[in-house]
């Protein structure tokens, strides 16, 4: 047997293996995600980390969400539904200049679920904070108890909305962390764009998961809270803020 | 003091007819808009995504805030023991459900999905003040009717008095509820204020009273009953004090922010450089619905002018609801504090004061709230003996007494 021989033979067996394998590694991933039956679970606390170092001037994040879940603009800005926006900053002493998306940031102990009158606003078992479009009644008290100016009031009728994201003119939503998504075993559309076409800034994962690399990355370097003083234990964390 | 007799307004004029169908096309004008908005969204308001609550939040709050405070004239009678205001108390019972009832009407209309009323009624947050609240209104209107109903039946007469403590301490809760709708905010500096709760006890008092200084004055002279200076004068006095407690707790919030320097820049904004704001603030609130009345009420001349008395309270009435707009639309105006010492920008309009202009549609609801309020009112003292035939001085107790 030459060497050519063998090594077309060597490597023939490894596309075998992998071939044979790799729809395993793909059911193991399967086996992972939740079917649409099974409840979110506490074992899970999904959550992001910016890096406000790596965010640049572009909008994927945003343009990619609002596809996603079908929010569109009606060229009106103060009523137009904004799931997710990009704020800069300047510090008024040193004049650094940074920028940075802001999204609801699905707290441990959200205020806008405490100030819901009918329950609407709610946390699921894995932390992602969501609004029931059949129990809101468009009172918008948790838009005034949000800290974060994340969640909008649907003021005019809404069309073309995705069969996975329910929509209503006259009740409050927010960011959904993407859960029709994330319950697929897939990221968030403002990660997967950020990581495809903007600067790789958003890292999403299990904050209970010590393998993950979002908990990896928070436990080795230093990351923060918008509104730490407020001890809401926000599931959404920045870097370089 | 000799027992009182009351009568219905027995008025079949066209000048009656005329009232109602006044306030008849103010709540056909409110309910047209509460249609719009509904139809075509909250789009058709001058209402925002920074400023989610508006005109009609004025008016509302105002409306339940007046209510509970137009009930403190029989609280006085009932509670404090005060025979003076006695003749008073149905009429102050009925206010205190006319104008609920307005403020509960425009807060309901205004919602995003008003047809899911049934839903705020069967699922309840305990958490949420608002929840909260839901069972205040209802419970102090279901209180307030009992109160009413001992003081109209004569073998309910010995409660009285019972009744008319739970009604006086329900009242207190009720309006604690409504002022920490704001004070349990605690993401938004004009607001997260355990003072904000006492303040709207005090307002209550105020606005209360002085609306029901005007519909007692025009119902007498409506009905061509005497009403004599001696009640007028203890009411313009408790007014006064009144105006005066609102200043005072008004005074206490904005020194407590004062001291407190990351609130320099919020009360910069309210009391120097808000615009309309601060406006209201001081021509509004502080000079038209506090110093001016104290003027009327007890400056030179006062005891005998019943003009002034009515001016006082309409004066009482405007500042109010300059107070009310300055709390509820300058309060979410000002920009959140998300990233201190960074100037924000974004196109939610982060960092800059949030732009607001009443609508037409949101001043036609808040306008209804209140016709309704006295639609209620006219037709409830012509069906059943609220007032007393007579309120001449000779008719009530002395002052000295």
């Amino acid at each position: 047997m030459n060497t050519d021989r063998r090594q077309w033979l060597v490597l023939g067996a490894a596309v075998l293996t992998g071939a044979a394998l790799a729809p395993g590694f793909r059911l193991i991933e399967l086996v992972q995600a939740r079917s649409p039956q099974e409840a979110a679970s506490t074992l899970q606390r999904w959550g992001l980390l910016i890096d406000t170092t790596k965010c640049t001037d572009c909008d994927v994040c945003v343009t990619a969400c609002h596809e996603e879940n079908g929010v569109s603009s009606h060229g009106r800005l103060e009523t137009d539904a904004q799931w997710i926006r990009k704020v800069s900053l300047h510090d008024k002493r040193t004049g650094y200049a940074q920028t940075l998306p802001v999204m609801c940031q699905h707290c441990t102990d959200p205020p806008c679920v405490d100030v819901c009158p009918t329950g609407a606003s709610f946390k699921r078992a894995d932390g992602i904070v969501l609004v029931d479009k059949h129990t809101c009644i468009g009172c918008r008290y948790c838009v005034l108890a949000c800290p974060f100016g994340a969640r909008s009031f649907i003021h005019e009728p809404v069309s073309d909305q995705k069969a996975d994201v329910p929509r209503g003119k006259g009740t409050v939503e927010s960011c959904t962390l993407c859960v029709h998504r994330v319950d697929r075993g897939q990221i968030p559309a403002c990660v997967e764009a950020c990581n495809r076409d903007g600067g790789e800034a958003m890292v999403f994962g299990d904050l209970n998961d010590g393998g993950s690399e979002l908990r990896r990355r928070l436990n080795s370097e230093p990351s923060t809270q918008i509104r730490p003083d407020l001890a809401l234990n926000t599931g959404v964390r920045y870097q370089g803020l | 003091m000799a027992s009182v007799q009351y009568r219905e307004i027995n008025d079949r004029s066209a000048r009656y007819r005329a009232l109602l169908a006044a306030f008849g096309v103010l709540i056909l004008a409110a309910l047209g808009a509460a249609w719009t908005m509904e139809h075509r969204g909250h789009v058709v308001t001058g209402m925002s995504n920074r400023v989610v609550w508006g005109l009609p939040h004025v008016f509302a709050v105002f409306l339940i805030v007046a209510a509970s405070g137009a009930l403190n004239v029989a609280s006085i009678a009932s509670v404090f023991g005060r025979d003076f205001y006695k003749p008073l108390a149905r009429l102050s019972g009925l206010l205190a459900l006319t104008l609920l009832a307005g403020g509960l009407a425009v807060l309901v209309l205004d919602l995003g999905r008003p047809d899911r009323l049934i839903v705020a009624m069967t699922h309840y947050n305990f958490k949420s003040v608002f929840a909260w609240n839901i069972f205040l209104y209802t419970g102090f209107l279901a209180v307030v009717a009992l109160y009413l109903w001992t003081m109209f039946e004569r073998r309910m007469n010995d409660y009285i008095g019972r009744a008319g403590m739970l009604a006086f301490l329900w009242r207190l809760v009720l309006t604690t509820g409504t002022g920490s709708i704001f004070g349990f905010l605690v993401a938004r500096e004009p607001y997260n204020s355990a003072l904000l709760a006492p303040l709207f006890i005090v307002m209550s008092f105020s606005f209360g009273l002085a609306v029901f200084l005007l519909v007692l004055m025009s119902a007498f002279r409506w009905s061509g009953r005497a009403l004599g200076d001696a009640v007028l004068k203890r009411l313009g006095n408790l007014l006064g004090v009144f105006a005066a407690a609102v200043l005072y707790f008004v005074a206490v919030y904005h020194l407590t922010n004062l001291y407190v320097t990351r609130q320099h820049p919020f009360e910069r904004f309210i009391l120097l450089e808000g615009g309309v704001y601060t406006a209201l603030f001081w021509l509004g609130q502080v000079l038209l619905g506090g110093v001016v009345p104290l003027v009327l009420l007890f400056g030179r001349g006062a005891k005998r002018a019943r003009g002034r008395l009515v001016a006082a309270a309409a004066c009482v009435i405007a500042g109010g609801f300059a107070q009310l707009y300055v709390i509820i639309i300058g309060g979410q105006a000002y920009p959140q504090l998300m990233f201190p010492d960074k100037v924000v920008a974004s196109s939610f309009f982060d960092g800059v004061v949030a732009a607001y202009a009443p609508s037409l549609p949101e001043l036609a609801l808040g306008a209804g709230g209140v016709a309704l309020a006295l639609a209620l009112t006219v037709v409830a003292l012509k069906v059943l003996p609220f007032l007393p035939r007579s309120l001449t001085d000779g008719d009530v107790d002395s002052p000295a007494t």
